[in-house]
């Protein structure tokens, strides 16, 4: 994948007006890789495509506040994963409330439900529980293992798209790993054999 | 440097992200450190497990459709913020043409007019109170001239 934080300012894409063919290059520039985001940050097919067109949808709504020399997709990172984490979090509420009463265990256990293997390639036992423990992680956590795992960004692009420092980002990585390492570990013995004694 | 600094580069160096000099001092402690070599080792399978996991790439289609849908987005976005304008202007002002005919209307009763000036004042007030609330929070908020 190429470098989309090195990508070109709005002023290089002479689309400050808004104009349909410009932002219609941007979409098609970028739009596996807000799917492919999304995809890791929702878990499932459906909302992956509708949560990223949204997102597009709403870029191209205030595209006017993002400033001439501002690189577009840090900017709409912002926009996808806000909408992402709202949706989770509209999703957890819902469930709480259909299952009134219950445990918050459970609530969990629904909400990362949706985290669907049948988008897993090349399935096995393994991959579909790795793809499950990735969706038991905590947002911040998740996304840094999409990002690096999945869309391949090197730190330096991750903190530019988190607007963060290299640090955050090589402590955020140390702790989703070690919490991915301790949910499969506790869900029984893997071929990574993190587990102490778990052989494979 | 104590074992929990290593750690900050641990990642960092199964990621291939140190510099020369950093990845030598890091071998250098793994050499000496076994809790760090085997947690180093943990984490290097992880990570191999993680890598092998790759996602289901979309049928051609749905690419094919992808801009269209966004763009058709934006447009009902756009048609629908104009029919809710139109649609609460011309109830507004359907509204008050009714109320002023039957106010003017002399065979309805006192009674009914009283109550529709009551209803309308009733609207008033909750319209106003919302919309200073909005701005007292508007002007609160913290985070409303946030630019990224």
């Amino acid at each position: 994948m190429d470098s989309f934080c090195e990508d070109e300012t709005i002023a290089m894409w002479g689309c400050h007006s808004s104009s349909k063919e410009m932002f219609e290059a941007i979409v098609k520039k970028h739009m596996k890789d807000a799917y492919f985001i999304a995809l890791g940050l929702v878990g499932n097919h459906e909302d992956a495509l509708e949560l990223s067109q949204e997102a597009f949808c709403r870029a191209y709504r205030n595209i006017k506040q993002l400033s001439s020399e501002g690189k577009f997709f840090p900017w709409f990172y912002q926009i996808l994963r806000n909408l992402c984490f709202s949706h989770l979090r509209k999703r957890k509420v819902r469930q709480a409330s259909s299952l009134d009463g219950f445990e918050q265990d459970k609530i969990e256990a629904e909400v990362h439900h949706n985290f669907d293997p049948e988008v897993v390639a090349e399935r096995n036992e393994y991959k579909d529980r790795v793809w499950k423990a990735i969706g038991r992680l905590d947002d911040k956590h998740r996304e840094v293992i999409i990002l690096r795992h999945f869309q391949n960004l090197s730190y330096e692009e991750i903190s530019k798209i988190l607007f963060c420092n290299r640090g955050t980002v090589t402590s955020r990585l140390y702790y989703a790993r070690k919490r991915l390492k301790e949910i499969l570990d506790r869900e029984g013995p893997h071929p990574a054999g993190t587990q102490k004694g778990g052989q494979h | 440097m104590t074992c929990q600094d290593y750690k900050d580069l641990m990642m960092a160096y199964l990621d291939n992200e140190l510099d020369n000099q950093q990845r030598l001092a890091f071998e250098e402690h793994l050499a000496s450190c076994p809790t760090c070599a085997k947690e180093l080792k943990e984490f290097e399978k992880l990570k191999h497990l993680t890598d092998s996991v790759t996602l289901v790439e979309p049928e051609d289609r749905i690419w094919e459709q992808y801009w269209n849908n966004v763009y058709n987005r934006v447009e009902r976005g756009l048609g629908w913020i104009l029919f809710s304008v139109a649609a609460i202007l011309l109830t507004i002002y359907g509204g008050f043409e009714l109320i002023e005919e039957i106010i003017r209307d002399q065979t309805v009763g006192t009674l009914l007019k009283v109550a529709l000036l009551a209803l309308i004042a009733g609207l008033a007030i909750l319209y106003v109170s919302v919309l200073r609330e909005r701005v007292y929070f508007w002007k609160k908020d913290r985070y409303k001239d946030v630019r990224r």
